[in-house]
């Protein structure tokens, strides 16, 4: 391992070769790195647009994000979106990864031509830090002063022009959120791609980059020799924690931000839905007669169309639901929510940090899984990744909406604020929390006990989310939804059909009852008859297994094969199917079971080895039929 | 005296920090380095975790970390 770990002696080597060059053009490839909160991932949207893909680094947990940029010659760059960090000091998987790529050591990432090192300009004093370590690797390098507009309005001051100075390299003060100065950082890309790279030899030392005072103390005399003036405290932001933050009214407001986006996703997405389902009911015909009567014409219509097309009816809750999840993370009242909720969690033996890959589980468990690297703590962190997929993803919220709409009568619950069926939407979510923490506790107060461990936590200003960033989420989100549907639930929807139209009766596909599905549903009748579920919804727990959503693709095809469906919704097909214990029951049963393989391959892949997936659905598989069991029982008594 | 000592808008000046390497590296590259002003702000409801101001940021501490946050005598005052 030889790196320069404290530069300052003469610099050597100052000019990097050009880039090898090869017959066909090796990509110019460009590392953004920055601090947390430095707007990094705003500035990689602004330049890249929709031209980008999430990759993981071979062989470690690290995500990142890969895209292109076009310069105004209408050459390309590869951009390479890093980890956010404080230091290269490799002592977080983070910081590993991030030294590991700008020194050329990460297996299939080229080593970056040229880097963007962006500092948050309204802190510039702890920021310029990074500095250090990013100007000692001796790469071409930009160093990008973010949040101008802030800075400006806050009274703060900084001379680019001296700052470039003591650098030693170009200096841009943008705004990543408004697009202020962004052409700058495209003249910066286009420079280096073009060969022509400008890094002279600092005017101020670099500092020994193991010791963080003294890389404090040299950030400070740098921005000092750029007339560096710090701006005034964010106002609005301590106006509003002491809001959101009010000992009373902090938590009140929580719980009514929370109720009114369970009561949106019920009510103002169902027009959408409707008009979605309605189109997709209508369209089957016509796609039908593309081909002549006869199997391929059901396979089409009743097996795919009708299969996926059920599933894609609840794109505009999930994406309803990733708006607000966007704005909360965007604006910055997330972390705020993890202080809050510290305390709690601490009483369970976690910390206020698992708290933002738990909420992040609202939307996907395999996400949430990775977030949990910022956890230090080894045990807290397998704790962590253990109870995320208690959390209510996504998967489960067709399937909630579902049924809930099949069993629950919509009346005002609390008021006019909150229908009964959100407010069963909403305890279905608290459900699964609760398992969650409760599940937690156990683990760390048995096989997981350790020490409590510090909690840190930055509190970033407040900011308004922009509407970019949340489109490109949004955009995101049904790309990863249509994707699904298109490759795991419409095979899963085929080889229903397939298994539900044979053996052949004289030529003729038998009724569902008689098929291989039916024969295997019946099969397992007798397991999940005391959960209050025949066959049908045996099938659909079985094809499940691959991702939650399917089963409403299942059981739309075998309601519509039935032929008993023709006009009638899938709703009203349920509402005869299944008794109100066996529904309730079977709310339950999708809280708790761990049917996703996503989530088990992940789970395998960052606990490295298949003990901890095993022992996960093995439990969750346990409590959801327990727990069905008891609440058929229960329900079917009332 | 401790940092978690300090009532909330009280300034103190950090002399050292009484923890392990690996926390009191973390908890300085977030700011906490001897010599440098912290302000107690605002806490969660019910008191716990408390966020500090602190070179040019906002970050919060749950008490037991703030109590090994060790703060100079009161006379001696001094920013970067």
């Amino acid at each position: 391992m030889s790196e320069c770990s404290n530069c300052g002696t003469g610099c050597a080597v100052a000019t990097m070769p050009p880039p090898k060059l090869k017959a066909a053009a090796r990509p110019h490839v460009v590392a953004i790195i920055g601090p947390p909160n430095s707007g990094k991932s705003t500035l990689f949207n602004r330049l890249t647009g929709l031209r980008q893909k999430v990759a993981n680094f071979p062989g470690v947990t690290v995500e990142h994000r890969v895209g292109r940029a076009r310069m105004d010659n209408n050459s390309e760059v590869v951009l390479v979106d890093l980890p956010g960090v404080y230091s290269l000091s490799p002592r977080s998987e983070d910081e590993q990864v991030t030294r590991d790529v700008l020194n050329g050591q990460m297996q299939d990432v080229p080593k970056p031509d040229s880097v963007l090192l962006i500092l948050d300009s309204t802190n510039l004093g702890r920021h310029l830090v990074l500095a250090a370590p990013i100007l000692s690797l001796k790469l071409p390098t930009l160093v990008i002063l973010n949040m101008a507009d802030d800075l400006r309005n806050r009274g703060g001051q900084v001379d680019t022009a001296e700052l470039a100075g003591q650098l030693g390299a170009p200096v841009a003060l943008i705004s990543a959120a408004k697009g202020e100065g962004v052409d700058k950082v495209i003249q910066f890309m286009k420079g280096t791609s073009a060969g022509t790279s400008s890094l002279a030899p600092p005017k101020v030392e670099l500092p020994v980059l193991q010791d963080i005072p003294r890389c404090r103390q040299w950030a400070h005399q740098v921005g000092l020799g750029a007339a560096y003036q710090a701006p005034t405290p964010p106002l609005w932001t301590r106006r509003l924690d002491s809001v959101f933050l009010h000992p009373i009214a902090g938590p009140l407001i929580f719980l009514v931000v929370v109720g009114a986006v369970f009561q949106t996703i019920f009510r103002g997405a169902k027009p959408l839905m409707d008009g979605l389902q309605a189109l997709i009911h209508s369209s089957g015909p016509w796609v039908g007669s593309a081909l002549p009567p006869g199997i391929f014409r059901s396979l089409l219509v009743d097996g795919i169309w009708n299969g996926v097309g059920n599933v894609i009816v609840f794109l505009p809750q999930i994406l309803l639901l990733f708006l607000f999840i966007g704005i909360l993370e965007d604006s910055g009242y997330l972390a705020r929510a993890a202080l809050i909720a510290d305390r709690t969690m601490a009483k369970f033996g976690l910390q206020g940090k698992s708290f933002i890959p738990l909420i992040s589980a609202y939307a996907c468990a395999v996400p949430a899984i990775m977030a949990t690297r910022t956890i230090e703590s080894k045990r807290d962190r397998l704790a962590t990744i253990l109870i995320a997929p208690l959390m209510t993803c996504s998967a489960r919220l067709p399937v909630y909406l579902l049924v809930i709409g099949a069993f629950i009568k919509d009346r005002p619950f609390l008021g006019p604020l909150l229908g009964t069926q959100a407010a069963a939407l909403l305890g279905l979510y608290a459900l699964g929390f609760i398992a969650a923490i409760l599940t937690a506790r156990l683990l760390k107060s048995s096989i997981l006990k350790s020490e409590r461990t510090p909690f840190m936590l930055e509190m970033p200003p407040y900011r308004m989310p922009t509407l970019r960033s949340l489109s490109l989420r949004l955009f995101d989100r049904s790309k990863v939804f249509l994707r699904r549907a298109g490759t795991v639930i419409l095979t899963t929807a085929v080889i229903l059909w397939i298994l539900a139209n044979l053996p052949l009766h004289n030529g003729r596909p038998p009724e569902i009852a008689d098929s291989y599905a039916g024969m295997v549903g019946h099969a397992i009748e007798p397991v999940i008859k005391p959960l209050g579920f025949n066959w049908k919804i045996g099938i659909g727990l079985l094809t499940s297994m691959a991702a939650r959503e399917t089963i409403i693709s299942t059981l739309g095809t075998i309601y519509k094969m039935e032929g008993s469906s023709e006009s009638v919704g899938l709703r009203q097909a349920l509402q005869s199917d299944l008794s109100p214990g066996g529904a309730v029951a079977l709310l339950i049963f999708f809280a708790f079971a761990m049917q996703c393989m996503s989530t088990i391959a992940v789970v395998r892949r960052e606990t490295g080895g298949w003990k901890w997936p095993a022992v996960q659905f093995g439990y969750m598989t346990l409590l959801a039929y327990v727990c069905a069991l008891v609440t058929n029982g229960v329900v079917g008594r009332m | 005296m401790t940092l978690a000592q300090l009532k909330e808008g009280e300034p103190g000046t950090l002399d050292r920090l009484d923890l392990p390497e690996d926390v009191a590296r973390r908890l300085m590259e977030l700011g906490f380095l001897p010599g440098h002003i912290v302000v107690p702000a605002r806490s969660a409801p019910g008191g716990e975790p408390r966020v500090y101001r602190v070179d040019g940021s906002e970050v919060a501490l749950r008490r037991e970390t703030a109590s090994h946050l060790i703060l100079r005598a009161k006379n001696g005052s001094e920013a970067p």
